[in-house]
């Protein structure tokens, strides 16, 4: 069994009227299995609606399944005793930075988690200096968070989950709200952490280009996973992904295009270097 | 324009007093305006003036800081002189038709503006030497026992310190809304108090339903980081009383002391 197993995971939400009747029942997460290896990056992406979210809070045990059962480091997130061991063992970085940092300055947040946890006054400064050197805060670590672009924002957040010392994080869409720069210092940062520290990654998004790097990506739509598999084979179903409303990353489409045009080029082409070897090769055997 | 409102009138300085513990701070306070209800009497307050002048200078707060603080209650001061002046019975000064002027008005209307006056600097002194995450620190600590009666003290510092970590976000979402707002024609200048009220109304509702979100996405973003109440919970920055508090502690008592004793030898 992986980090994070799901099996036939259901969640239902119940929408009632003023007078408490049911009045629609919406199924957001529909029978999902999955199971995820310790230490790898998973991205999963969905476009809005899709029950990405939903599943995402699952796994920190924010919402039990209606139906099914989801198994996180091998304790069922229905099992209540162990909530807080499953919400230690699972961190969580959520979409709005400014909506889930607590201190009032940097080093104060970071210090929250393991102070919620009961760690010991001196163990918590080394778990804040360590955390905060691993998302390169440090410098940071007395400003208040309200001085802060929204990536530095999102990276202090990181850090407070990684005072926590989870075995794994869930980040569910943390660049929605940031600007490219934003985007890229979040994700070089998920990257380092996964490689460096081999926490398990599990990145919830619905930008292509952010998941090239992941060992494996589902694609869920209408609560269900539709598709899974290594980025590769996912972007080289252009046409599939089109029909789910989902973009593929510009180089893959440019690839796919010319491929439509005549061009003998290989599928699932992702980063811009495959794409310039490729060509030459095909342009040396012209 | 909103953005130039600070909130917590904290003055950074690296004095003896800034780095007491906020608990010594909360004690002197209160001792401190316990003292000044002591009696009306001259020596009272000299002796009240002069330790607040000394503990002024100590903390190296600019005296015009503190006296800020007054603005806020001048008219209150105004209210309580003119009355006290004007409807004390007793020993006539002078009189103009039917208003007259008492001694002992006179002298309990200067004796109500000092105290208060008194009040009001010193109280201020202690928030403008302690940030307020301090504060909150100290109060948590001090009111602790109040825990015993089931006072939810950790929760209400909890409160407050989320309070002003927010103040600056939702100022900022405030400009936000106005500016938005006006872009769609909304006045928020011209006319009297009541229609500048009502102009209020399209901003604060959008204002209350993005506080509310944000409270839902922030308590579930601290329920993710385990946060589950006070118990339990180790501090990253404990307070710890040093020497310096110890003594401040004894200065304390010894004003206290000085304080009785002109009370009960002098006044009396």
């Amino acid at each position: 069994m992986g980090i994070v197993k799901s099996e036939d995971l259901t969640f239902e939400y119940i929408i009632r009227d003023d007078d408490d009747n049911v009045e629609n029942v919406k199924t957001a997460v529909d029978h999902v299995s999955l199971d995820i290896e310790a230490g790898q990056f998973i991205a999963i992406l969905g476009h809005n609606g899709s029950g990405k979210s939903t599943f995402a809070k699952h796994i920190n045990a924010l919402l039990t399944p209606t139906e099914g059962t989801i198994w996180v480091d091998g304790i069922d997130t229905k099992d209540g005793d162990r909530l807080w061991d499953i919400r230690q063992t699972a961190g969580m970085v959520f979409q709005n930075p400014d909506n889930q940092i607590i201190g009032t300055i940097v080093e104060e947040d970071v210090g929250f988690g393991p102070e919620n946890l009961g760690v010991p006054t001196p163990e918590i400064w080394e778990r804040v200096d360590a955390s905060l050197e691993a998302v390169g805060m440090t410098e940071y670590r007395h400003h208040s968070p309200n001085k802060l672009s929204g990536g530095q924002k999102q990276r202090v957040a990181i850090a407070g989950i990684l005072a926590m010392k989870p075995k794994c994080i869930v980040l569910d869409e943390p660049t929605a709200m940031l600007d490219p720069n934003g985007r890229k210092e979040v994700i070089a940062t998920i990257t380092k952490l996964n490689k460096e520290e081999n926490v398990t990654v599990i990145l919830i998004t619905h930008y292509m280009d952010e998941v090239i790097g992941a060992d494996k990506v589902f694609v869920m739509d209408e609560g269900k996973v539709v598709l899974e598999g290594m980025p590769k084979e996912v972007f080289s179903k252009v046409e599939l992904l089109n029909t789910l409303r989902l973009d593929v990353p510009q180089t893959t489409e440019l690839a796919y295009r010319l491929e439509k045009a005549g061009v003998p080029i290989r599928r699932g082409i992702l980063t811009i270097d495959e794409l310039t070897t490729e060509l030459k090769k095909l342009r040396a055997g012209l | 324009m909103l953005r130039d409102i600070t909130i917590g009138q904290y003055y950074p300085s690296d004095s003896v007093i800034h780095r007491l513990d906020p608990r010594v701070k909360l004690f002197w306070t209160l001792i401190y305006i316990i003292s000044l209800f002591l009696g009306q009497n001259i020596f009272i307050y000299g002796i009240a003036g002069v330790f607040l002048l000394m503990c002024i200078r100590i903390s190296k707060v600019p005296v015009k800081f503190i006296l800020r603080g007054l603005k806020a209650v001048i008219m209150l001061l105004m209210f309580s002189v003119i009355f006290n002046i004007f409807l004390t019975d007793g020993e006539v000064i002078f009189r103009i038709w039917k208003i007259k002027v008492t001694r002992e008005g006179v002298v309990i209307a200067v004796a109500m503006a000092v105290r208060l006056i008194f009040l009001i600097m010193g109280s201020s002194l202690m928030t403008l030497t302690t940030t307020p995450n301090d504060l909150t620190d100290g109060l948590e600590k001090s009111l602790g026992f109040l825990k015993i009666i089931h006072v939810p003290v950790h929760e209400i510092a909890m409160m407050m310190s989320i309070a002003l970590r927010f103040i600056p976000i939702l100022i900022e979402e405030t400009d936000k809304i106005m500016k938005a707002q006006q872009a769609r024609g909304a006045d928020f200048e011209t006319g009297g108090i009541i229609k500048k009220a009502k102009a209020m109304v399209p901003l604060l509702v959008p204002l209350f339903i993005s506080a509310i979100r944000r409270a839902y996405d922030l308590a579930t973003a601290m329920e993710a980081k385990c946060y589950k109440g006070g118990a339990g919970r180790t501090k990253m920055k404990p307070l710890k009383y040093k020497r310096r508090d110890a003594l401040a502690y004894l200065v304390i008592f010894a004003y206290l002391f000085i304080m009785i004793m002109v009370k009960v030898y002098v006044v009396a």
